[in-house]
Parts: C-alpha cells; structure tokens; sequence
C-alpha cells in the first residue's frame, strides 16, 4: 500500500483536510471516508453516470476522478443539494412523476438534471436525452425521467421570462 | 476494479514533471484529466509506480490565436473545445466534433491532450487532428517540437509522444473565408464508440474543391486519411458524380480491421455513406 | 372528527398516490446493502477460471496469503465441511438432469469467470491486489459453445459428470393431429429463429454482507435479492444452521428483474466465509464480474411453422426450440423453465386447435442462464406474431385484421389454449380495437407509404400477448422446490390509531409498499398516509413468496386485503361494544368507525386503539382486544391468472446504415384491477425498454472458446436515453374473480411483446425491399446481410 497523501477541498460548501491513498476514486472517497453513500457506484468506468457529483460546478464522474485530483476543487453531492431550490423543483418533479424506482440511478440523474436546467435547457424532450446519454436507468424506460426535466426547464423559462 | 497502488505526485511546471518522471525510473504515467488513465487502472490494465499529474502545468492550458494558428492548450476540457468561441470561428471542425466526444459529464473532465495521447482509433479528435493537419507540440526536457498529426498517431494507443515526455499544446491553422467542413459518425448509441466516423475539410471556391481533406476514424490502429478519395476531390467540382468517384476511391484507401461485430466489407461501405452524406452535405450548403 | 372524514368510501385503490421511497430516493437517503458496513467487516473479491472449461492443475495461494491486508484465501477443501453442494433440478421437469455445484471450482472449471479461490482482506483493494498472487494452473478442456454442435453424439461434455452429455432436458407437448393439419392446410409460413443471450445489468450489482455472530450461531445477511425468505432457507440447509438463526434483511434493491433471486456461488461462498471466520463478510462484484456471475437469459435456435385455412384462420403451429444453457442449471429455480414457458406460451392469444412443442434444453461452458424479466414470454410472442405477420403478407391480410379473425373472442372464456393453459377470462378484441384508435393506425399508415415514395422506410408493427401472473404451487413446489405459493401479512393498529403492515412481499422500486399501503387504507377507512408498510426482512415479516412472476401485487396485494379486513373486523367488534352496536353495522372510514345507519354514532380509531390498549378493564369481560391479525393468502382457483394486452411499434430503418430508429412504441394492457395507474404505466414502460433492448442491442457475445468478448458496459449496449421512444399507454380492466382485489400482475407485461412488436415493425419497413430478419437483436449488420448489402 502507498502512503496517504494530504488532501483539502470544499466538500458540501465546508472545507475538508484529510488524508487519502493516492489510488482511491473520489466516489470510494466519498463513498467510504466520508459515508456520502448518495454517490453511487455503477459501473467504475464512466460509463452509466450513477456516481455523477458536482465538481466546479459541472457533473464529473467521481469514478474517473482520483480524490486525490480533487485537490482545491468545490465537490457537491446529492446531499450537498439540499438548499438548492432548483434541485428541490427537481426532486418533486421525480417524485411526482415517478422518476425514481429502484433509486439506484436517481443522484446522478439529478446531478445530470441539475446542471441541465441550471445551462438554460429548455423543455425540447430530445436535448433533454441528449444531455442524459450517459445515465442509464434500467427500470423507468426513461420517460417519466424526460417528463419530469421537462416539467422543471418550462417552469424555469417561464420564471425567467416573467423576471 | 480497484486501483493498484501507486504514488502521486502534483508538478507544478513542466520542468518539475520531467524530474519527477525522471525520479520515477520510468516507471511514472502523466495524469492530466484522467478520463483515460484512471479507468485503466482500475481495469489493471497499467500498474505505474507514480501518477504525475500535470493539470496545473501553466503552458498546458488556455486557446489563443497566434500567428495564423490557433493554440489548444492539452488541458483544455472537451467542454471548452465545445463551448469557445474562437474554436467555434477558426477550428470549426473540431467544434463540430466535440458534441460527439462521449457524454456531456464525460466532455466536463476529459482533456483534448489526454484523449490524442491515449489515441484511441476510435476517439474523434485525433481525426479531426488529421483533416486540420494540426500540429502537436511535444515538450521533452532538452526543449519543444512540433509534430504533424500524420506523424503523431503511430499506432494502436501509441503516438509521437515518447514516454516522459508531454504533449503541451497543439496548433491549428485557421479557417480560411473559403473553408467547409462536415464531420459526422455512424454508432449504434449516442456517444458509443463510433462503428465509423468521418471529418472532411475543404475549401471550395465557385463550386470547385481545392485542400480536400477527408480523415475516418474507426478504421483501423490508428485515424486514417484517405488519399485516394481526396485526389479525386482535388480541384473538382463537389457534384454528385464526383461525390460517387470519391466513395468508390475509398475502397482503394481503407483496408478496414477484423472486426466479427463490423466486419471490413460492413466497414468500408459504412465509410462510403458516411463520406457521401457529409460531402452531400457541403453541396446542399453550397446550392 | 370533521365533515371530511365522514365522507364513506373514499377508495385510494385506483389512484395515482405517489411512492414515499421515491421521496427517499431523491434525497440521497436510500440504502442499499452497497452502502451498508459493519465493524471487523472483510472484504471479498475471487480468483476466477481463465478459461472456458478445464481442470486446475495447480492452485498455490500461498503469496496471496501473506499479502498486505489479507485474512484468508479459501479454497474448495476450505468451504467443503461447511456448505453443502446443491443441484438444479425439479421433479416436474421429468428427466432433466444437471451436476451438482459447490461455491468454489473443485477440480473441473465451467465457464469463464467460474470462481476458483476467495480472498478475504481489509478492503476490496486490497482482496483484489492480492488475487494477482494466486497462482492458478488450468489444464484446457475442449469447451462446448454451439448448441447445435453440443447435441452431437460425439460432442465433447461441457461438465464432464453430467449424466446425459450435453442434454439438460427435453419434452414434446402435442395434441392430435399435427401432421395430418399441416399436410392438409392451405397456407404454411414457416421461419428460422435466433435470439441473443442477454443479461439483467441491473445498476446496483448483486450484493451480500453477511454477518455471521459464533457466540449464537445467528447468521444475519443483508442481501440486495427479491426473495429473503427462500435464502433464509437456503443458507441454513446448505449452511448446516438452525433456520430460525438465520436472518435476511433486503434494504433498498437497485433492481432485480428476476436476476437477484437465483443461488450464487459468491454469496454461498461469503455466507459460508462468515460463518468459517466469524467476521462479517461483504462482497459486491464489480461490473466485470457481473457480467462473468449474474444469470444470462433467453439464448434460443427456434425452428417454427403455422398452418393456416384459406381464410387465414390459424389452425395450428408446430415449434422446436434449442435453448443452451450454462454448464448446469440454476438452483433452485432451473434453467429450464424459460425454454418450458416458450413452448407453452406459443399461440397463446389465438383460436388454434393444434400445437406441437418440442423443447431441448443444452449445457453450454457459458454462464449460467435462468428466469429474467417476462421468463420466456419475449421468445413465443416474437416466434408467434412473426408468423402471423408472414402469413398476413401472404394472405393479402392487414396485421390487425389477421388478428382480429383469430384471436379468442372476449365473450368465448373460459377458454383454454392448445398448450393447456386455462385463461379465466381476456380482452384481446378490446385491446386489439383501442390500440388502433391509440396509435392513430390509419393515418401511421398514409404518412409510411408516402414516405417511402421519398425513400424513407418507416414500418408498424403489432403485437398482442398473454402473461403469466399470479402463479400457484403447480409452478416450483409442485417439483419439490422449497419456494412458498403463498405469502402472509401482519396487520396492526397502533396505540395511536394508525396501521403498520408486515408482508413477505417485496420492492425494488415497482411500488409494493406504495399499493400494500392503497389497499390496507382503504380496508381500514385510513389515508395511505397512515399506513406504514414493512418489507424485506425475514425475522419481521411473515415467510412467503415474496415478488418474482408478477405474484406481488396480485397474491401479496390480496393477502394484505384479508389481513386487513380481519383487522377492520376486530376493530368493529371492539368498538362495536363501546358504541353498543352490532359490529357489523359499523363501517371504517375517514379514520373512524361509523355506524352504518346514523353517522352521528362514531369513533375515532385513535379511541378505538386506545381504549383496546390502555383501557381494556372498560370493555366488556372476555372480549378479544387483539389489534394485529395475521393472515396468509395462497392463489386457488386458477393455477395463474393470464393477463393480456397488445404493443405497438414505429421504427424508421436506414436501409444504408442498418440502424433502426424506434419513433413510438404504444401498449395497451388488461392486468385486471389497477391499484395504482402511475405505477402500472411506469413499470410497462420499464418493461418495454427492457424488451427494446433485446430487440435492437443487448447480447452476450461469446467466441468459439467460450470467452465473453463484450463484458462491460462500454461494450455490451443497454438501451439508454437517447435511443428510446416515448410509451403511449391504455388500459382495459378485467378483474380476475379469484380474489377479492382482483388485480393481476403487471411488471413482466412490457418485456413480453416489446421486441416482437419491433422485430415485426422492422420487417414491416424492410418488406418493399425484400429482406427480412429474425434475428434478435436486430443489429445494423444483421440488417444488412438481411438486405444483402453485406454478402460476407
């Protein structure tokens, strides 16, 4: 085993110093060290968008990410998520639209839907998969999905326009 | 799929990273976005001792126009390519591209250096790289090259690049007012692999081609530019008869890998379409 | 008690009422047993066969043992004394046959990725740094992987033990005169059929930590599967323990479509670990390895033909079905059943006096194979409906027209099929007719030949369909599986006057507690909302069936309703003697007991419960205070309730690349009652992706050696976002009368004409240009071969 290294980042909005093997991905980090478990592990290899989080603002994938290329970073997770109002549109949308089944997908589906909305997208259901093409689901066919995003882009627009 | 052990070191300059490199014994891989190294580790298909990484190297970030070329620093994210202006006005290729490059998550990280050195046959840059006839600027510890893309994809997942040494930038000569471009891939998903994908850059002035550039990716250990095809394109006019002579060239120019899910023969006319649809393209632009 | 709670018969079965675990989910609050530790807890990761079939020579574990981190390297000898073998087969599949297996590989190696040697270590890194130091040594042995091929008398055995070579299984159904009909129809189509093994790549892979206490002899394992109960009984007959000491909790489940409820050799081998080391042990395959351990399904070579009279009445059908397996087949469930539900289920929407099936069942040095999503029904409907559209071309028939002359009409059940199945009563007509009006079927029809005089080929195809649902004992324990036809609820009222239920059935995600909570409020006059529903842990639930074969919501929801009503009953007397009234006069409703002729005479269930709890001196002596019930429901009547519908698809084919395009997919669907319409829709459309899937991507790919080429997820291609369409959905109702609740299952429905209303769509769409494909799933290259663009 390789000597931990010192790592610090903002994890959630709070700064976070710790120690880390330089081998373990941010999302075995988050995972494991920090039991921010809404992270979740998928596939390891980019491919079906479970462990997506916030990194700078933008979805990264924490299972391609060393924790240790974290260094300096803003990292939010599903967790981390809970004052925005936007993700709180989203969260209902999914509930009401029965989104979520077995869950498994669900963080980073809204981490997907999120940066969507948050970029302006408007309510167009093929950008909408578009923008989902690497978060696989296998349970909703991914309809109720597109319906829920959709739902929130148009309340979005709307809101802009009338502000 | 977990990663073997390593040690990880951060260089802050390129001088700092070739000693570390240099510490290493050789035994030391470059990090820059990791969208292709750290999956490969934890495949175990690589077990270095030292993960460098190069992220915060200043050279190796920002676009600028210089001198009739426009500098891509290695580190710049798919998404930027995606996003920038000035690629979007003098490498209007490789914004065309960039939408096909993986998934957007995947475009927020990756890096255009990391993804020409991995060289994927498959990955759309290094084509486009090829049809630009760019430029990679290679550092090494005795100082700084260039090499042209034909030169720099050697083969499957090898390039110019020799170990220890990094890829800092690669230079793009602008668009010219006369230069059309199409690029496009056949996959079976969105962001898949591409069964083929096709970039093609002209410049076309009344009607009649001149700088054809046509380069596949997906056809073999490395990108692929068709000569056969693009002398027939030179100095003709983009017409349906010529768009049929280019296709049949291309029969001559690829000799596609084994491949039992896209075998050669699915290969090559996947090709033809796609160059007859993207060259199709240019001339209904041009009408 | 206000106005509003008066209101009588306030129904929340039939409502769109929303999932309180999606609520969970969204928040990043869920927990599935990934995410689960325990302290002293190892990690497990194993040595696997490199090779298809072969015999170990050499397995030196030596250097794995002294690596960093490692607490133990096990072996087969380590685990013999301690889990006993199991073996696949039921009695009602006369004659089949299969070896026996044990968690780690013996002498003889089966397939790619057969586990060999197990590392327990401190972290799954370091379990997998110290696999790299076992040495294993493989003689090769000739690997088995064409089924035609494995048939052959002089084919080598994909296990070397097996009794009867390379043949698990075989059986003939026939009625009369098959013959005779065929030789004397006035039309015969007949068509050659391959459909690719795939897999259930469900995002949370398969997942056990088992915890195993030596102090008691407890074992508890937390175990992302559908059915506890039956592991429960699994690990303590092959673990030697007490059945009572043995405890299986499944949290969260993300996903399972069928593929969590079969025996693993991992998890036997990390239940035994725990119980060897006394340490908790916890094991999660990677995705690699899931591609390696979970079951394959469908994989079948089916040669088919259908006799039709000059009118186009179908009059018989004649099917002979090879379907390769593993090296052995699946405890407890079988590999076999698949290939038994195909030839049953052929023809099963039509008027079809006569049938012959004949199903042989073949080892393969593959994977093993068994039950997924829709068990054999993708394969009859896709073989079936091929065949009434190729009759249909030939007939100068309309594909609805066919259909509508030979389905079973729905004033003619009961009825029963040439395969012997009983339908107590279907809606194929109905269906048949609002699906043309949902799809817009004329106007699809204008806009497809004008496109095509633009070149463009776009194509329909139909599809209709039985499902099993509900099935009863005559489907495992009949041939002596230990696997309950039944299930058992607990219902109770709470010192405070609210309901909690504990019921063997189970979720991953389709809803269970969602309409579990619908029904028990509805019996109890309470809001949904009230009602807090418990599932997945076998020392807190009733022992049952659990969910597998669309059974929850129609066996489990019933249970849940006669609990309820025994419940609602004892709350009746109870305040029945408080009210002084008959109990049977009283009504429960809008969280209070009524009297049925003057509302004015009620109390609150929160009186009710508190009375009974706290103050039962003030009742009347000897009555019965008892406020938990339990009941357990088996099905009778039927052996399974059939459930039917239909599906439609809209492809465009782009006859130069071979891509298909799905534009819209519709469904309409009779599952009986309908508990919840927004969980009904949501698990058709799930269950239509998945059957779109097979139809279009998914395969397991294996070369002639037997390695799997395509093992992860950048490789083998599941339906994603981008490529698949929106869903239109439709119901009819047609209650079933074995039960109170009437409801029949729903979850299997989408996956089980899905890819047969594609591949029919496809063929629609290639037909101007004479090609035609039946093959899943339909890939570019199989397209053009089909078209003959590419010869090779």
């Amino acid at each position: 085993m390789s000597e931990q290294i010192p790592l610090s980042f903002t994890l959630n909005g709070k700064p976070v110093a710790a120690f880390v093997e330089p081998r373990k991905s941010l999302a075995d980090f988050l995972r494991e060290d920090r039991a921010l478990t809404a992270t979740r592990l998928g596939c390891e290899m980019g491919t079906c968008g479970a462990c997506l989080v916030m990194m700078d603002g933008a979805p990264a994938h924490a299972c391609l990410v060393l924790a240790a290329q974290a260094e300096g970073a803003e990292i939010t997770t599903l967790e981390g998520q809970s004052e925005d109002a936007l993700m709180a549109d989203l969260q209902a949308a999914f509930v009401d639209r029965n989104a979520a089944q077995c869950g498994f997908c669900t963080s980073g589906m809204l981490t997907t839907a999120l940066a969507y909305v948050r970029q302006g997208g408007t309510p167009d259901r093929a950008a909408i998969r578009d923008a989902l093409s690497g978060n696989y689901c296998r349970c909703t066919g991914y309809e109720a999905i597109v319906d829920a995003i959709a739902g929130v882009a148009e309340a979005a627009m709307h809101k802009e326009a009338a502000a | 799929m977990k990663a073997p052990a390593f040690t990880f070191e951060r260089a802050p300059t390129l001088g700092d990273a070739f000693d570390l490199f240099e510490a290493g014994g050789g035994e030391a891989i470059y990090l820059a976005g990791g969208h292709s190294v750290v999956p490969s580790l934890a495949l175990r298909l690589q077990a270095p001792e030292t993960l460098i990484d190069i992220a915060a190297i200043p050279e190796l970030s920002g676009i600028r126009e210089e001198a009739g070329m426009l500098r891509i620093g290695a580190m710049t994210r798919h998404a930027e390519i995606l996003a920038d202006p000035l690629v979007a006005t003098h490498a209007p290729l490789l914004a065309m591209a960039a939408p096909h490059v993986a998934h957007p998550a995947i475009r927020n990280r990756g890096t255009i250096g990391g993804n020409l050195c991995h060289a994927d046959p498959a990955s759309e840059f290094p084509a486009v790289m090829l049809a630009l006839e760019a430029e990679m600027e290679i550092a090494a510890p005795e100082g700084h090259r260039r090499v042209p893309a034909r030169d720099f994809f050697v083969d499957l997942y090898e390039t110019a690049c020799a170990p220890g040494e990094i890829l800092v930038a690669l230079h793009v000569p602008v668009a010219g007012p006369a230069t059309r471009c199409a690029f496009d891939e056949i996959s079976r998903r969105r962001g898949d692999y591409a069964m083929i994908g096709c970039a093609v850059q002209i410049t076309l002035e009344a009607g009649r081609i001149a700088d054809p550039r046509v380069a596949f990716l997906s056809v073999g250990a490395t990108p692929r530019r068709v000569p056969g095809c693009e002398a027939v394109l030179h100095d003709a006019l983009l017409s349906a008869a010529t768009i049929a002579k280019a296709q049949d060239a291309l029969g001559a120019d690829l000799d596609p890998m084994d491949d039992p899910n896209v075998p050669p023969a699915m290969r090559l006319h996947l090709a033809r379409v796609l160059l007859g649809r993207l060259l199709g393209q240019l001339e209904n632009d041009h009408v | 008690m206000n106005a509003e709670g008066l209101r009588i018969g306030a129904r929340h079965v039939g409502t769109p009422l929303r999932r309180e675990n999606a609520r969970r989910h969204v928040a990043g609050r869920s927990r599935f047993t990934t995410d689960l530790t325990l302290p002293q807890m190892l990690h497990a990761a194993f040595v696997r066969s490199p090779l298809a079939h072969g015999r170990i020579t050499e397995l030196d574990v030596s250097e794995a043992r002294a690596a960093p981190g490692v607490h133990a390297v096990l072996t087969a000898a380590d685990l013999a004394d301690c889990c006993t073998p199991w073996r696949g087969t039921l009695d009602h599949f006369a004659g089949m046959t299969s070896v026996s297996q044990r968690p780690l590989a013996e002498e003889e190696v089966l397939w790619v990725g057969h586990p060999v040697a197990m590392i327990l270590a401190e972290s799954r890194a370091m379990a997998e740094d110290a696999s790299e130091l076992v040495l294993l040594d493989i003689e090769e042995l000739p690997a088995v992987t064409d089924p035609h091929a494995a048939l052959h008398p002089d084919s080598p055995k994909a296990a070397l033990e097996a009794e009867k070579g390379n043949l698990c299984f075989e059986t003939v159904l026939e009625t009369g005169a098959v013959d005779q009909v065929f030789a004397e129809a006035a039309h015969v189509v007949e068509e050659e059929f391959t459909f690719g093994r795939h897999t259930a790549v469900t995002l949370e892979p398969r997942a056990i930590l088992a915890d195993f206490d030596p102090s008691t002899r407890r074992l508890t394992v937390h175990q992302g599967t559908q059915t506890p109960y039956q592991f429960q009984d699994t690990f303590a007959r092959h673990l030697g323990l007490e059945q009572s000491n043995v405890r299986v909790i499944s949290p969260d489940v993300g996903g399972s479509f069928g593929m969590k409820l079969h025996v693993y050799h991992e998890e036997m081998a990390v239940a035994a670990a725990s119980v060897l080391h006394g340490r908790p042990v916890r094991y999660v395959p990677d995705r690699l390895e899931t591609f390696l351990s979970d079951i394959h399904a469908r994989d079948h070579r089916i040669t088919a033909r259908m006799a039709l009279d000059a009118e186009g009445h179908i009059l018989a059908m004649d099917v002979h079905d090879i379907a390769p397996i593993g090296p052995f087949s699946t405890y407890p469930r079988t590999s076999v059943a698949e290939g038994n539900q195909v030839i049953r289920l052929m023809g099963a929407p039509y008027r079809m006096p006569d049938y012959r099936g004949r199903l042989q069942v073949v080892f393969q040095n593959k994977v093993q194979t068994s039950q997924y999503r829709a068990v054999g029904h993708p394969i009859a409907c896709a073989v079936t409906e091929a065949l009434v559209d190729k009759a249909a071309v030939a007939l100068g028939l309309d594909p609805f027209a066919i259909r509508a002359a030979n389905v079973i009409a729905d004033d003619a059940y009961p009825a029963r099929s040439a395969t012997g199945f009983e339908f107590e009563a279907l809606s194929h007509e109905e269906c048949l007719g609002k699906l043309r009006d949902l799809m817009g079927y004329d106007a699809l029809r204008e806009q497809q030949a004008a496109l095509r005089d633009r070149g463009i080929y776009r194509g329909i195809g139909i599809a209709p369909f039985v499902e099993i649902t509900n099935p009863g004992a005559t489907f495992y324990g009949i041939g002596g599986a230990r696997i309950s036809a039944q299930d058992g609820a607990i219902v109770k009222l709470t010192p405070g006057g609210q309901a909690q239920v504990a019921i063997s059935i189970t979720e991953q995600g389709q809803g269970t507690e969602t309409i579990i909570a619908q029904i028990v409020a509805d019996e109890l006059g309470l809001d949904p909302s009230q009602v807090r529903v418990t599932t997945g842990d076998t020392e807190t639930t009733p022992s049952g069936g659990a969910t597998w074969a669309c059974r929850g919501a129609g066996i489990g929801g019933e249970t849940a309703l006669r609990a309820a009503r025994k419940l609602a009953a004892q709350i009746r007397a109870i305040s029945g003697a408080v009210l002084q009234k008959d109990g049977d006069t009283l009504i429960l409703s809008g969280g209070a007991v009524v009297s049925a002729d003057n509302p004015m005479v009620a109390m609150d269930l929160s009186e009710v419960a508190r009375i009974a709890y706290y103050r039962p001196d003030t009742l009347p002596a000897g009555i019965d205070t008892s406020l938990s019930v339990a009941h357990h429901f088996a099905p009778s009547g039927y052996p399974f309730d059939f459930t039917n519908g239909i599906q439609a698809s809209h492809v465009e084919v782009d006859p130069e690349t071979g891509i298909v395009r799905l534009l819209r997919h519709w469904v309409v669907e009779d599952c009986g009652t309908i508990i919840n319409p927004l969980l009904v829709d949501e698990q058709i459309r799930g269950g239509v992706v998945q059957g779109l899937g097979a139809a279009l991507f998914e395969e397991c790919l294996y070369d002639e050696s037997g390695q799997l080429t395509n093992g992860s997820m950048a490789d083998y291609l599941v339906p994603m976002p981008c490529e698949m369409p929106d869903i239109a959905i439709a119901h009819v109702e047609t209650p079933t009368k074995d039960t109170i609740l009437g409801a029949k299952g729903v979850g299997e429905a989408g996956t089980a004409a899905a890819s047969a209303a594609a591949m029919n769509a496809v063929n629609d769409a290639l037909l101007p240009l004479g090609a035609r494909i039946t093959q899943t799933p339909m890939t570019p290259l199989r397209i053009l071969r089909a078209l003959k663009t590419i010869t090779d």
